[in-house]
């Protein structure tokens, strides 16, 4: 059992290339956790503006994309653009990808954030000369973030989670590196070591939410 | 021919679109069953994770934190990958549809059941002692008193995470199950046009987007009430 799923030598020969799929993983973790963020960013401010005309667009845009699943979205730019001329490759796909979908959530979730901030604050913060975008930068986003920190962490485990996607779209990253290194290997030792690799490093994160969690419930009390 | 005809020729092909709605529609039909599976398997072991920490069984509720903590960080497609590609080693040989199925059950089982516990402890303490003071057994009051509490709380998040990990059925076409992205899939590699893609891509939307709705009005309609 321990020669078929966790044998030392396939670890030894796939070694290389699982690591080189998991500094992949985070590169890409790196970029399209701030594309998302951006996305929900740019939403939030935008739905903050409480106009109907912008309020109603807002709110199909963010439900389809929440109605749509990523990896349709992944394979339709992945196979389908092509087919208009525009080959953009795996990680540009994903990237696009990423940006449109995780912005939805993020955006989501910053608007709530926006939301629970009191109107006295903006009220206050304008009669003291600030522009409405100062007010907006430096007094309603800083306790807006704080206070849907838990969300906002959640969100982005579940992003670096979706990164595995880009295995669909010949992305290098570590759930791909893995199952080449299987299909060399004729042997599932990689994609194990590639899920206790993904265990280990989002481990902390699943913890650290749970009991911001169990804290927002307690004070709910 | 101008651009946009061109466009909807390529795109919008109502000779493709007819030729392969049976398969998109046959797609959605295994799309839905797997959807419906993961929902009641997942949900209800969730549930069952829940009430069995709530008997506060101290190796028991560890062995339930590890496996939900489990779920909770393995990304579903690795799940997926693992079940059907490393388990044949060990001469179980799942099929992809079992192997989703299952997977995406035990990702929604973990999240359900850290929602249902955080639903049962935000019960007061002293709900469960009235009770109990009552003559209630402790199954009694968990079922009449703590449970029609905790469960509307659970209703909001409860939904929202429901959704997003049904849309994970979609996964299955990595390991060819024939829902409605791979069914599309293999269409479009078949007629060479991407339209059965774009007729399975409005069959996710005409699927989701109703609960999707839905779902935001459950969470007004539920919502904490400051």
């Amino acid at each position: 059992m321990i020669d078929t799923f966790f044998n030392l030598d396939i670890i030894a020969a796939a070694y290389p290339i699982v690591l080189a799929g998991l500094l992949n993983t985070i590169l890409l973790s790196l970029i399209v956790v701030p594309l998302g963020l951006l996305g929900g960013l740019i939403l939030a401010l935008l739905a903050s503006v409480h106009h109907p005309l912008v309020r109603w667009p807002l709110i199909a845009w963010v439900d389809f994309f929440r109605a749509f699943p990523p990896l349709v979205l992944l394979v339709l730019l992945f196979a389908g653009l092509p087919f208009a001329g525009l080959e953009l490759g795996g990680f540009a796909c994903v990237a696009i990808a990423f940006f449109l979908n995780t912005g939805a959530y993020y955006g989501e979730i910053f608007r709530a954030g926006i939301d629970s901030v009191p109107g006295g604050q903006v009220e206050a913060a304008r009669s003291t000369g600030l522009g409405r975008l100062q007010a907006m930068t430096y007094i309603v986003l800083p306790q807006a973030v704080r206070n849907v920190l838990p969300d906002l962490l959640s969100n982005t485990l579940e992003v670096v989670k979706l990164t595995s996607l880009g295995s669909v779209v010949a992305v290098p990253e570590l759930l791909y590196q893995a199952r080449q290194a299987q299909s060399l290997t004729y042997n599932p030792t990689p994609i194990v070591v590639a899920a206790m690799i993904y265990f280990l490093l989002l481990w902390p994160l699943v913890r650290l939410l749970s009991r911001l969690e169990n804290r927002a419930l307690a004070a709910r009390r | 021919m101008t651009n946009w005809d061109r466009f909807v020729e390529t795109f919008f092909n109502g000779k493709v679109m007819l030729k392969y709605l049976p398969d998109i529609l046959s797609g959605v039909v295994v799309t839905i069953e797997l959807a419906v599976l993961i929902v009641i398997s997942g949900i209800l072991a969730g549930l069952a994770l829940a009430l069995l920490r709530s008997l506060a069984i101290r190796p028991i509720n560890w062995l339930i934190i590890f496996v939900v903590d489990l779920f909770r960080s393995l990304p579903p497609l690795v799940i997926i990958v693992l079940m059907y590609f490393g388990l044949p080693a060990a001469d179980i040989s799942p099929s992809g549809f079992v192997s989703t199925w299952l997977s995406l059950a035990l990702v929604l089982m973990a999240f359900a059941e850290e929602i249902f516990w955080a639903g049962i402890t935000s019960v007061h303490k002293g709900q469960w002692e009235a009770a109990r003071s009552t003559g209630l057994s402790f199954g009694q009051t968990l079922m009449n008193v703590v449970l029609p509490q905790a469960l509307r709380l659970t209703i909001p998040p409860l939904t929202n995470r429901t959704i997003a990990i049904t849309k994970g059925t979609a996964l299955g076409t990595v390991v060819a199950v024939t829902e409605i992205l791979g069914q599309a899939s293999s269409a479009m590699s078949n007629s060479y046009n991407p339209s059965p893609l774009m007729m399975g891509a409005a069959a996710y939307i005409v699927l989701f987007l109703p609960v999707v709705v839905a779902a935001r009005w459950i969470e007004t309609k539920f919502a904490w009430k400051r």
